[in-house]
């Protein structure tokens, strides 16, 4: 059974279910319908089969499982070559477990080109598994490239008013940064003479290399996240984006930059990490404010749940910039529970959106008495989103708030007014749409969720407490790869000193760091 | 019985939530009034096993997270501190649960009102059976999502919506310094785990804490950030600003939790963390401070407003204020004791304030009261009661506890204990008057009211009246009963004891069930203060200000009683023998009215520091995301977009198969870039 290639059967039955609903003919209607069954019952076999992976990994083995290796282009010394550690294996839950939802999302709220858009979602659940298993340099950056080319057609087909600009706005920057990730793997290829990801983890290049490189993987990576400067794409984005689009986005595009850093720039550019970790950590740290801030002020929901994104995704660099295994565990989880609880956020505003096609707040209010259900689930998902305890948003927030404060208390401290900030502007959001006097008409007459709508969001629901209570099921399987990685980066940092350094490299342990003196009387 | 006591009001909130509509209202309310009664009767039984026999414990359940060296369990701890705070919790709830069935009968939602109580209940119990300090932080919160919930009830109300947003963000600043204190303490101990950090302290005293550059005494540090926590769970100066706006709240809720048991977590916070407290007295003095400058400022405060639940509220703040002095000298028992009986007469009085909200049709404005006594008797008895408790006279629960906080802190013989007590003493008169100064206003004189309501004045059902008369009893007994085990003297051969524990303390390797407990469940009647609280709190032995509290000379004692009754004299004077005696102070004095009327102008200032502020500077940053930063990056982009728009547009109107095509196009076009590129 483990020579079954499992990750590339993951990885192109979506392709196989988009070639099928190509195939189908027939009345528009008909195809349409096919087409969203089909669509549906792909993602969901999909997701069986991840599950069965999940059951499958072992929780012990830190490194990387269900390996697969096949000759590309031996030539060049090029393989396609995929495999799952405990970091990626839950980027690609998430990607299988998103899939099957945006397409129920979309059962009604998509009526033209149903067909196109469900080959293009399968295309993209490829793509996306396709990312997270490569371990291969080429392999990967085909899928992570890719990947633009479903959304930016899902954004400039299927989207709003806006969507020309917002998807060339976001096809170009994230293009833009990748050309140079592209350029910098060339440069890798030609000094490490591989494009082997496990092998380059294991010889970082020389230091002087490693400054450039990091910045060009950096420039994609804080695209993709999105990070402060760079940020702007996304909120055009997501407001343009069909709702199945903005999830899938906030979902697991953004995860593929917190991705890349942690399986490129740390353990392969160790000294460069270290030196631009203090950059990166501001850079966090204003991301998080600033677009706090800015999300405050918001009028449509959809642009206020992609800032409170970008705030979350500071965390994340935050945490894994730290280079602590708490803050890097954080900044994993972080990631995956922002992926579940964004998602459900922008579904919650597709539901809304169905019904009075309006993104803007002012046009709601006081639907707490004709939707309970639906107030009760956005609930569950806003205190999730403010990282209340007892949720998954805490467990993330908090371990890369945790990891930043060993090595830097202020940036720490500076981070955590994200904690007041968060449940300033997403209490806004839900007094705003959910509480409030019935003054709109038309909003307090909106019809509750219905079944199709509980199948959606009852699960993520679930999934926020499920995790926050009880995150084991996740923590166990992320912990020894992030552990795994945290030995890699301080073995490879030191690697590039000089051997009389690394005599005295004994430096004391984090856990002290802090405390002076007098703890022994 | 443990899991009974703590996750029955959890099963009652899911039941009375999630089947809500099957159960119906009667349902709901038999669901949750049964589950907290349940949980109730389980904390006194846990009171005697644990509390009175000695049978400390704790149960872990499950790893919560794990990461790095971080690592916390679930895990229930039962010591004296945890029961006796089990027990005010659930049978303060269990009263407010029985009377809310009669107060919100013609409220449409009343099964949510009754889910969200238990759900409170619940995360309330979690916070003081918490093991370590991330579970008390989930207790914390869950409590501070059932405040908001609670408080915003009404929530077509544009200032019930207000007043939940502001009591969760402002807690949200104080949950900011128990966060970093929780980080703090984990870099010194390496564990948030109670007993872990406890049995380390004596081996920090002394630790410095490399604190973004300064050097500052760890213990210290880590103590005023769990203190900045504290304050804003428990209203104390600064960040008491969202406790009078929670009155928004329905009354049942002010008295469970903004007055008995969720403000006063903070108290228990500092309580508990009693052994790394008295490792750093820096912190204790601020504590101290803080607390006796709100016990005074909140006084003032409440003789000026005229909404009867503020006035409670105000009244409220400043008993804690009194809670947060004693602990800051070290009189973690009187503090404690404080808590107890406060819960008590405060609940009694919300609730009787609520009776007489309920009798005058939703009115609060104690202008528009007054001459009602005779129409609602046992209302009315039942509030001076409450009152006589809070003003601290003899022989009711107020004036066990009361006295002894003062007492402590003019025995600790340190300027700031000498400033606690003086600020309490004028807190006491100013006590005494505004409270009758509310019965004088609500119940006397001529009638205010219109006829109307006037009319409809009614007394409350016996199914309010009866968890009065509960409270009543705990407002009337509690002081003496507990006075003893809580607070009083320790004997001479158990003083020898205590000085072992301390001793046992201080020993590198101490065993952490420590011999001298088992000598003492030799004689399970010693109920003295050092035999009840064993070690859930400690007491260095230079700081037992407690045992001090008892020497101090005669006019210590009876100064409080003192100036309790002339707050009362004074406010019969000013209310009922006089005529236009407030108008004329009021005038006198403008400026000082004034202050206190605007209380003290906090929520002006932090209107325009935090409030604008925020909102200016996401204006300006959001103006800027588009005017710098698009500008500089992307404004060429756009410019490319409005050009390659047009030739989207053609795409669309092609056929199926064009958009697969142009995807595979694409595909193929950047792998074979990537090859071609990678063939030099």
């Amino acid at each position: 059974m483990l020579d079954f290639p499992l990750l590339s059967l993951l990885t192109f039955l979506p392709l196989v279910g988009a070639v099928f609903i190509l195939s189908i003919r027939g009345t528009e209607q008909n195809v349409a319908q096919n087409a969203r069954y089909t669509a549906l019952y792909t993602s969901v076999f999909v997701f069986a089969i991840s599950l069965y992976l999940y059951l499958k990994f072992d929780p012990l083995d830190p490194g990387f499982q269900f390996i697969e290796k096949i000759e590309w282009l031996p030539t060049l010394n090029i393989s396609y070559s995929m495999g799952l550690d405990g970091i990626s294996l839950f980027f690609v839950l998430l990607s299988t477990f998103l899939t099957p939802l945006c397409i129920l999302a979309s059962w009604k709220a998509v009526q033209t080109r149903v067909k196109e858009y469900m080959v293009a979602f399968l295309v993209l659940e490829t793509l996306m598994i396709g990312t997270f298993c490569a371990l291969d340099l080429v392999l990967f950056y085909v899928f992570f490239e890719a990947v633009l080319i479903p959304m930016f057609l899902i954004i400039g087909i299927w989207g709003g008013p806006r969507k020309i600009y917002a998807s060339y706005k976001f096809f170009l920057y994230t293009l833009l940064g990748s050309v140079l990730m592209l350029l910098a793997m060339l440069m890798i290829y030609a000094e490490g003479g591989s494009t082997d990801i496990p092998t380059l983890m294991q010889n970082p290049l020389a230091a002087n290399l490693q400054y450039w490189l990091f910045l060009a993987f950096f420039a994609s990576f804080a695209v993709k996240m999105p990070m402060w400067p760079v940020h702007t794409w996304l909120p055009d984005a997501h407001v343009e984006a069909p709702t199945a689009g903005s999830v899938i986005l906030a979902g697991v595009l953004l995860k593929m930059g917190g991705y890349g850093f942690l399986r490129f720039s740390l353990p392969m550019f160790p000294e460069a990490s270290e030196y631009f970790a203090p950059f990166v950590m501001s850079l966090s740290v204003i991301a998080i404010i600033y677009t706090s801030l800015v999300a405050l002020v918001q009028e449509d929901m959809k642009k206020l749940i992609a800032y409170s994104s970008v705030a979350h995704m500071g965390f994340v660099t935050l945490g894994i910039f730290s280079m602590t295994v708490e803050g890097i565990h954080g900044g994993v989880f972080q990631m995956i529970s922002h992926g579940i609880i964004s998602a459900a956020l922008f579904l919650c505003v597709g539901v809304v959106y169905d019904r009075l096609h309006t993104r803007e707040m002012g046009r709601y209010g006081g639907i707490v008495k004709n939707m309970p259900k639906y107030a009760t689930v956005f609930m569950i998902f806003m205190l999730g989103s403010v990282g209340l305890p007892g949720t998954s948003g805490f467990i993330g927030e908090f371990l890369s708030l945790l990891g930043a404060y060993k090595v830097n208390i202020l940036m720490s401290l500076l981070a955590a007014t994200g904690m007041v900030l968060g449940a300033a502007y997403m209490l806004l959001l839900y007094r705003r749409v959910v509480f409030g006097p019935a003054d709109n008409k038309d909003a307090t007459e909106m019809k509750d969720l219905e079944p199709r709508e509980v199948l959606i969001l009852a699960p993520l629901a679930v999934l926020v407490i499920l995790i926050g209570v009880y995150p084991a099921p996740l923590s166990a399987r992320i912990e020894p790869s992030v552990k795994r990685l945290v030995t890699l980066y301080e073995d490879n940092l030191m690697k590039g000193r000089p051997t009389s350094y690394v005599e005295h490299g004994d430096a004391p342990s984090l856990q002290t760091a802090h405390l002076v003196k007098g703890a022994q009387n | 019985m443990e899991y009974l006591a703590i996750l029955t009001p959890l099963a009652a909130f899911l039941g009375a939530f999630l089947f809500g509509k099957k159960i119906g209202d009667r349902g709901a309310q038999f669901v949750t009034c049964a589950g907290v009664i349940l949980a109730a009767l389980c904390s006194i039984a846990l009171f005697f096993d644990v509390a009175l026999y000695g049978h400390d414990r704790t149960l872990p359940l499950f790893t919560w997270i794990a990461a790095g060296d971080f690592s916390v369990d679930w895990a229930l701890r039962f010591d004296t501190l945890s029961v006796v705070m089990m027990c005010v919790i659930t049978i303060v709830s269990s009263c407010v649960h029985v009377y809310s069935i009669g107060y919100m009968s013609h409220d449409p939602a009343k099964g949510r009102f009754m889910s969200y109580l238990s759900l409170f209940t619940f995360a309330m119990l979690m916070l003081v059976s918490a093991d370590n300090l991330l579970q008390l932080f989930f207790g914390w919160e869950g409590v501070g999502l059932a405040s908001y919930l609670l408080i915003g009830f009404w929530s077509h109300k544009h200032s019930a919506n207000s007043a939940a947003m502001k009591a969760f963000i402002v807690n949200r600043v104080g949950d900011f310094g128990l966060v970093m204190g929780m980080f703090t303490l984990f870099m010194i101990f390496g564990s948030v785990q109670f007993d872990a950090i406890f049995n380390d302290a004596p081996h920090y005293a002394d630790a410095m804490f490399d604190f973004m550059g300064w050097e500052v005494h760890a213990l210290t540090l880590a103590c005023l950030l769990l203190f900045i926590g504290a304050c804003g769970k428990s209203a104390q100066l600064g960040l008491h600003t969202w406790l009078p706006d929670a009155m928004e709240g329905p009354t049942p809720v002010s008295a469970l939790i903004h007055a008995a048991t969720m403000v006063t977590a903070g108290v228990f916070l500092v309580a508990r963390f009693s052994p790394v407290f008295e490792y750093a007295p820096d912190a204790l003095m601020v504590v101290c401070l803080v607390g006796a400058t709100t016990a005074f400022v909140a006084a003032t405060i409440g003789m000026t407003q005229f909404d009867i639940k503020r006035v409670i509220a105000y009244s409220t703040m400043s008993q804690l204020g009194y809670m947060f002095f004693a602990l800051g000298v070290s009189a973690y028992g009187a503090a404690m004791f404080h808590l107890v009986t406060h819960a008590f007469f405060k609940a009694l009085l919300f609730l009787g304030a609520g009776s007489v909200i309920h009798a005058m049709s939703n009115e609060q404005d104690m202008r528009k009261m007054g001459g009602i006594y005779k129409l609602i008797p046992a209302t009315y008895i039942l509030m001076w009661v409450g009152s006589l408790a809070l003003a601290g006279i003899p022989f009711f629960a107020g004036y066990y506890s009361k006295d002894i906080i003062l007492e402590s802190a003019f025995a600790d013989h340190s300027w700031f204990g000498e400033y606690a007590y003086w600020m309490g003493i004028s807190a006491a008169l100013m006590t005494a008057f505004y409270s009758w100064r509310l019965i004088l206003m609500t119940f006397h004189g001529k009638p205010r009211a219109e006829k109307e309501v006037l009319h409809h004045v009614h007394e409350s059902p016996k199914v309010m009246l009866l968890p009065l008369l509960v409270l009543a009893v705990g407002a009337l007994f509690s002081g003496a009963v507990f006075y003893e085990p809580f607070v009083g003297s320790g004997y001479a051969k158990q003083e020898q004891v205590h000085t072992e524990v301390v001793a046992e303390h201080m020993d590198i390797e101490r065993d952490v069930e420590a011999p001298v407990l088992d000598e003492r469940e030799e004689d399970p009647h010693a109920w003295n203060r050092f035999g009840f609280w064993r070690t859930s709190i400690k007491v260095l032995h230079e700081n037992d200000t407690l045992e001090a509290a008892h020497h101090v000379p005669e006019w210590v004692k009876l100064l409080p009683t003192g100036v309790g009754i002339l707050g009362i004299v004074l406010a019969y004077v000013a209310y009922l023998w006089t005529q236009g005696f407030p108008a004329l102070i009021s005038r006198l004095f403008k400026p000082l009215h004034a202050l206190f009327f605007h209380k003290w102008y906090f929520d002006e200032l932090y209107n325009i520091l935090f409030k604008e502020g925020a909102i200016g500077f996401g204006r300006m940053f959001s103006v800027s995301d588009k005017k710098v930063i698009d500008a500089l990056g992307a404004d060429g982009m756009s410019q490319a977009a409005a050009a390659g728009g047009g030739a989207l547009r053609k795409f669309q109107s092609g056929y199926v198969y064009q958009y697969a095509f142009v995807m595979i196009i694409g595909l193929i076009a950047v792998i074979s870039w990537v090859i071609y590129e990678g063939m030099f």
